[in-house]
């Protein structure tokens, strides 16, 4: 694994560099309320996330629901606008190109929703949905738009019949092949796949994923992967980002952090998974409590609450995300001084 | 061996639709033990949550029990007039469910309706059955329970909504809990806590369960016999070791092959090719068969029952004995 680590980061400047992006939505905030003089509640999605993608990598995003997981993503993507911080993206900040700059830079950005239900045009046939996308960004002229349809659906594994079809004529793994035939459609180098199969079937999930790794080794393309299947995420990614309540909590080759996760939290996430051996059975539950709301986030390290270590300074400190050896990044105090 | 709490027969559970029918559940028969847990793993359309709707006699339209017989104790439940069945569910078979937030009412607070399915099924006046609404509360594990007794579905958290429907579905003591797929929209460190919390549960009252779930995780974990379910059929069904270590069907080995257990990019999984039937109109044979590595001519014609590979464990492959000897 070591070789594969120095490999990617001698990939030289990372594909895309997150600093210090944090992004908070305001909620309550209607006329009727502030007329009623309620002060609005603040809900911190994303709090000073750093992280480094490196080109041909796929960076694992992982965490429980309501950790900032997708709001990340969508930052990255610019669907949301983060309140701070940049996303550089080749050295260039992403954040502040607009206009036709800011369009060419998108076909370098895609994204794979989780339901391919809604993130496809009921209204449009497959072949509409995927030339309209090669148009736009002028990856091919209208006529060579038969074509390049027929070779995008070759290489997520469909046949040319289903280019005349609607997306309600096809099953959720036929879907999900198309969603990301439209990403790739117009030439990314980096993708941002959010739960991409977990609306899926098992057997199904197993086949679309396979394909999303064969893709992007073969298109060599850079990865965020974000999911909340543990499973899932060692499987499909090189480096693996955990996340509780809007900041990076650990992260390291995704090899030595399942092998060996060091965060409280990492561990308790881990011990948490149902292990597939009827022999080995738990008896009491892995972590006790709820992560608490992102509306009020605890002071000093979020996750001192529901953390079996937690010590005074724990209550006071925001642990900040440090390196502790092999490439290892953990935000704890404990680890920091040493004492786990 | 003791009598089954609950036998199932030849239960054919058929959609009647424009285009033909859809057998959603097609002749499964299993039995159920006292103080059993028996999971039911397959994959969406498997017909494993028709099959706990069956035994609950709640199908919706337009599907209905169309063959097969569902013994209580002995009873056949199928033969009792609908008027009976209300003061069955609940107080002898309950079940739970995976969106706790559709099932619960959003307009009553939940105390008022654990104590409202209390006094449906049991002659105790409004002030016992309060106190019993609060025991069951701190039973689930719900923290401050006479406060949140007070409060409506909304302001709980899925965990403690899933915690809150626990505590309904015990509240008349029931001697099966049907289990669908009730930890699915969970979180993981929660879906952790509530399968504990069941698993305790069921060995402290006795109960019997049948959990739902196409996690082979959760199965491994809660299970002492597992049933797998094939386009409204039970492929196999066996102790939960001998299923995971000695499995005798070739869908059972494509689910677990298709699982990620701790396998790095290093090792590809092997999926399933193909998809799940279309259960409209479905052709004869095993319904596997269009996806099976090792289908023969003979899968395509002949049904195939569910038959002994030991004495407690079934395959219904027509080739178990020559692919795995």
């Amino acid at each position: 694994m070591n070789a594969q680590e120095t490999s990617f980061q001698d990939n030289g400047q990372p594909l895309v560099q997150i600093r210090d992006l944090s992004k908070t939505f305001v909620l309550g905030a209607s006329i009727i309320k502030r007329v009623l003089g309620r002060k609005p509640e603040y809900l911190r999605a994303v709090h000073k996330v750093n992280l480094d993608i490196y080109r041909s990598e796929a960076l694992g995003l992982v965490g429980e629901s309501g950790c900032g997981k997708t709001t990340l993503g969508r930052c990255l993507l610019r669907l949301y606008e983060p309140d701070e911080g940049q996303v550089l993206f080749d050295g260039q900040n992403f954040l502040a190109v607009e206009g036709a700059a800011l369009r060419h830079m998108r076909s370098k950005v895609q994204v794979i929703f989780q339901d391919p239900y809604s993130s496809l045009n009921p209204r449009q046939k497959v072949n509409q949905a995927l030339g309209e996308a090669c148009l736009v960004h002028g990856i091919c002229t209208p006529k060579e738009v038969q074509e390049r349809v027929g070779y995008l659906l070759n290489t997520v594994g469909l046949g040319p019949d289903v280019s005349d079809r609607y997306p309600h004529e096809l099953s959720g793994g036929q879907r999900q092949r198309i969603a990301l035939a439209r990403a790739l459609a117009v030439e990314p180098e980096f993708i941002v796949a959010d739960e991409p199969v977990s609306a899926l079937d098992v057997s199904i999930q197993a086949q679309v994923v396979n394909l999303l790794m064969e893709l992007q080794e073969q298109l060599n393309l850079t990865m965020l992967f974000i999911t909340h299947d543990l499973r899932l995420v060692h499987y499909v990614s090189h480096r693996v980002a955990v996340m509780y309540l809007g900041s990076i909590v650990e992260l390291g080759q995704s090899e030595g952090l399942f092998n060996n996760p060091l965060h409280p939290y990492s561990r308790a996430l881990l011990a948490a998974l149902p292990k597939i051996d009827p022999r080995d059975r738990a008896k009491v539950a892995a972590i006790q409590g709820e992560p608490p709301s992102p509306i009020n986030i605890p002071t000093g390290c979020s996750f001192h609450p529901r953390c079996p270590i937690a010590v005074d300074q724990c209550h006071v400190d925001d642990p900040q995300l440090r390196q502790v050896g092999d490439g290892r990044l953990v935000a704890c105090h404990l680890i920091h001084w040493g004492s786990l | 061996m003791t009598d089954p709490i609950l036998q199932v027969e030849n239960l054919k559970t058929y959609f009647y639709v424009q285009d033909g029918i859809i057998k959603a559940v097609d002749g499964i028969s299993f039995s159920l033990a006292p103080g059993e847990v028996l999971g039911l793993v397959g994959e969406s359309g498997s017909g494993k949550s028709m099959t706990c709707r069956s035994i609950m006699r709640v199908v919706p339209l337009p599907g209905r029990i169309v063959e097969g017989h569902i013994y209580y104790r002995g009873q056949d439940i199928m033969t009792w007039p609908e008027s009976q069945m209300p003061s069955f569910r609940g107080s002898e078979i309950s079940m739970i469910l995976q969106e706790p937030m559709t099932a619960l009412n959003p307009v009553l607070t939940v105390g008022e309706q654990i104590v409202e399915t209390i006094l449906q099924h049991e002659n105790v006046s409004r002030g016992e059955a309060q106190v019993r609404a609060g025991e069951l509360m701190q039973l689930v594990g719900i923290p401050s329970s006479e406060r949140r007794l007070q409060e409506y579905p909304h302001q709980f958290s899925g965990g403690m909504r899933q915690r809150a429907m626990i505590a309904i579905a015990l509240s008349c003591r029931p001697q099966v809990l049907l289990a669908d797929e009730p930890t699915t929209a969970l979180d993981v460190t929660i879906q952790d806590q509530i399968i504990r919390l069941v698993q305790g549960l069921q060995e402290e009252l006795g109960m019997s369960v049948i959990w739902v779930t196409h996690d082979m995780g959760v199965v491994a974990q809660l299970c002492r016999r597992v049933a797998v379910m094939y386009a409204g059929r039970i492929v196999e069904l066996a102790k939960v070791i001998e299923l995971f270590e000695n499995s005798r069907h070739p869908y059972t080995h494509g689910l677990m092959e298709s699982i990620p257990t701790s396998v790095s990019r290093e090792g590809r999984l092997v999926p399933i090719p193909g998809q799940p039937p279309n259960l409209l109109n479905l052709a004869p044979g095993c319904p596997f068969e269009p996806r099976c590595r090792y289908s023969v001519e003979e899968c395509r014609t002949v049904d195939i029952p569910l038959r002994p590979v030991s004495r407690e464990h079934f395959s219904a492959c027509i080739r178990f004995e020559e692919i795995w000897h």
